[in-house]
Formats: C-alpha cells, sequence, structure tokens
C-alpha cells in the first residue's frame, strides 16, 4: 500500500511538471487529465470516495471537455489537414 | 436693464465672447506660424526613408532586445518559482502531521457530526447529512454560484446578433466538415453507454444519503451523459429534450424547491417548532427528511449547467 502511494505522489508531480512543460496546450489537457485520474485513486486511498466520484466526473470529464471545445474555439488544436497545409506552404517557401 | 459699458469693445470679456462665438483667435499675429525651410512633402520623406532602411540592421537591432529581455526575464521566472517553492514548503512544514489525532480540525464540531449525525440528521453517509442538513445554507450558495455561471456563460457566448449569423454558419460548416454527421462508431457506442451513464447519474444522486456520491457528482455525471448523447447524435436530436425552455424551468423549480424547502426547516428548527419533516429509518431510500429531495434539486442544477456550458461553447445557443 505504502509502494502504491509513493507511486501515486510521484505520478501526481511529475504529472504537474510535466503540464507546465510541455509546448503542446492539447497535450496538457490530455496530461491534466491524467493528473485528476491519479488525483481520485488518491482519495479513494485516503478513504473519501465522494470526493474520489466527484474528481473522476468533474476534474477528469467535464472540465477536459470544457478545456477541448475552448481550445477548438480559439483554432488552437492542429488538425491533420492543417499540418498538412502549412507543411505544403513550408516546402513552397 | 443695464447701462452699456462706454470701453466694452476691445476688453477682456469682449474678446472671451467672440472666442467662444469663433470670430477672433487670440493666438492670431502672436505666434511665429511661417512654416520651416526645406520641408519635405510626405512622398520624399516616405522615399527618403525608403532609402535609408536597411531590413537587416533592423532585425539585428530587435533581435538583440528581445534575446537581452529573454535572458533577464527567465532569470527572474526561476528566481520567482524558486521563492514560491521555499515559501510553499516552509508553510507546509508548520502543518500538523497527516492522521495527527491533536490536529486542531479534530475539535468538538467534527466529533458532533460523527457521533450524532446519523440520529439528527438520518443520513447513513455523514457527508451528504453534513452538506445538506448543518451545512445546507453553503450548498444552496454553491448551487446558486452555478446558476450565475451559467447566466454570465450565456450573456458572454450567445450568439443571436445579426451581423454574427455569417460567422457562425460558417463555424457549422466546419463543425460539420470535421465531425461527420453519422459516425457509427460512436453513435453504436454512445447507444450503449449513454444510458448506463445517465442511469448511474440517477442511481448516485438518489442513494446520495446512503452511499458515497450526491447530487453534485450524480449531476455531473448525468451531465456528461448529455455531453456524449449531443457529440454522438447532434444538435437537433438532444434538443428534442433539452432545449432552452426545459433547462430553464428544471434549474429554476429546483433552485426555488430548494430554497423553499430549506427555509422551511430552517426555520422550524431553528424555532424549536413541529415540523412535518422526519428523519425517518436510516438506509432506507426516503429517510433522511430532506437530503434525497435537496440532492435531486442539487443534481438537475449541476446536470443543466455542465450541458449548457458544453453546449454554449459549442454552438452559442442552448
Amino acid at each position: 500500500m505504502d509502494i502504491l502511494r509513493v507511486v501515486l505522489l510521484a505520478s501526481l508531480i511529475i504529472c504537474a511538471v510535466s503540464v507546465s512543460l510541455s509546448r503542446n496546450l492539447l497535450t496538457s489537457v490530455v496530461i491534466y487529465m491524467a493528473f485528476s485520474l491519479t488525483m481520485t485513486s488518491i482519495w479513494l486511498l485516503l478513504k473519501s470516495p465522494d470526493l474520489a466520484i466527484t474528481e473522476a466526473a468533474v476534474g477528469a470529464d467535464v472540465t477536459s471537455i470544457l478545456f477541448f471545445v475552448t481550445l477548438k474555439k480559439i483554432h488552437s488544436i492542429q488538425t491533420e489537414e492543417k499540418e498538412e497545409d502549412d507543411e505544403q506552404a513550408e516546402s513552397k517557401l | 436693464m443695464s447701462k452699456p459699458n462706454p470701453n466694452y469693445k476691445g476688453s477682456t470679456w469682449d474678446k472671451v465672447t467672440r472666442w467662444v462665438k469663433g470670430t477672433y483667435d487670440p493666438a492670431d499675429g502672436r505666434l511665429e506660424s511661417t512654416p520651416p525651410k526645406n520641408r519635405l512633402s510626405p512622398g520624399e520623406r516616405a522615399e527618403r526613408m525608403l532609402r535609408e532602411y536597411d531590413q537587416s540592421r533592423f532585425e539585428e537591432g530587435v533581435a538583440k532586445q528581445i534575446g537581452a529581455f529573454q535572458v533577464v526575464s527567465r532569470i527572474f521566472f526561476v528566481l520567482m518559482a524558486l521563492f514560491m517553492v521555499i515559501v510553499l514548503l516552509y508553510t507546509v512544514s508548520f502543518l500538523p502531521a497527516f492522521g495527527d489525532p491533536a490536529s486542531p480540525v479534530n475539535n468538538e464540531v467534527s466529533q458532533r457530526y460523527i457521533e450524532q449525525g446519523l440520529e439528527e440528521t438520518g443520513a447513513v453517509n455523514i457527508v451528504a447529512g453534513m452538506i445538506l442538513d448543518y451545512r445546507a445554507f453553503d450548498t444552496f450558495g454553491e448551487s446558486c454560484v452555478l446558476f450565475v455561471a451559467l447566466c454570465c456563460v450565456t450573456i458572454l457566448l450567445r450568439a443571436d446578433r445579426k451581423d454574427e449569423i455569417r460567422l457562425r454558419n460558417r463555424e457549422d460548416h466546419e463543425d460539420q466538415y470535421y465531425e461527420p454527421e453519422e459516425d457509427n462508431i460512436l453513435q453504436q457506442a454512445a447507444k450503449l453507454l449513454v444510458p448506463l451513464i445517465i442511469i448511474f447519474g440517477v442511481y448516485v444522486v438518489l442513494n446520495g444519503h446512503i452511499s458515497p456520491g450526491g447530487g453534485f457528482s450524480g449531476g455531473a455525471i448525468i451531465g456528461t451523459g448529455l455531453i456524449l448523447h449531443l457529440t454522438a447524435f447532434g444538435v437537433q436530436r438532444t434538443r428534442r429534450f433539452m432545449n432552452e425552455r426545459v433547462i430553464k424551468t428544471l434549474t429554476v423549480c429546483a433552485l426555488t424547491f430548494y430554497c423553499f424547502a430549506k427555509s422551511y426547516s430552517f426555520y422550524t428548527g431553528a424555532n424549536g417548532l413541529e415540523s412535518i419533516i422526519t428523519t425517518g429509518t436510516p438506509g432506507a431510500i426516503l429517510s433522511a427528511g430532506l437530503i434525497v429531495y435537496l440532492n435531486i434539486c442539487v443534481g438537475i442544477v449541476v446536470a443543466c449547467t455542465m450541458y449548457s456550458f458544453y453546449i454554449l461553447f459549442r454552438k452559442g445557443a442552448i
């Protein structure tokens, strides 16, 4: 149990640092989801299933979906076709 | 009628009056207004600037400035981060140890909740008893915050102005382009998952006072199910049962019922009056007084809010 706890806490720190270090916003949101899921397991270990359910539903689900929609709204998600367009434009230059 | 002043013409007041009317300029004849010699016309000036302009020198200067700024700002970022890390770690070192029975959190309040919560509220899940009975007023405030947030998002993102219709149409077109209307895999998966998710959410809401869960988490789960339905089957089919009127009615009714029910319970409880609300048998689904109904209200508000946030961000209208 102690090993599991240490692993979970370490992965929390890794997630938190890598969110701020990743260049791509989409990657950041996905890492943030991983952070929330780890947090869910930690709440379960701390015997607070109420918080675990809420964290899984709100932290990992709804917040990330809203982040995705916002990124799409501000045209920050790079789609495949757009990448191809960019590459073509670069090769022309 | 007063006598006209013989010295009126040329007096200060006369000048002021004429200045206001626009027939007198105090700077007239006093300021040097001859144009400077060998002044260049705008066209000549632009030509000269073009001749003297050197792209590489300009870029060099900008790069030098940006480089210096980046070095300084990086040093400051690192210093700031180190400062915050040290302050926070120092603060953490003063917190009581995890699981310490002598920590200040373990006072008579939590002791009373744990010892007499089941008896006083009738909720097996002490957390539900706390947030919806002892501290129901807080939860009412939280639900209202969600409602206000929904109103603000509606005001910010709603697109019903005429000049935005063209933009909206273009975005809808893009949506259809990137997301095929009939995504078979998603639709089959959603057919299986949406009922399960929504039933699980209803279960979590209804059993809030018996098992872990409650209005907020259950409402969030139901909202997720609705969002999945919207993504899989499109706006038109979801709008049949979740349109603006339904959401408005549900949210306002839930908040009003919460307000009146809890006011009644606070009024009778605080004044020691006879109340029709009983705690019932702990563990039964219809027990624990108002907690079941309040959980349902909170669940409705949260589910509607989550779903409306999503659709407002996506489409700009509920």
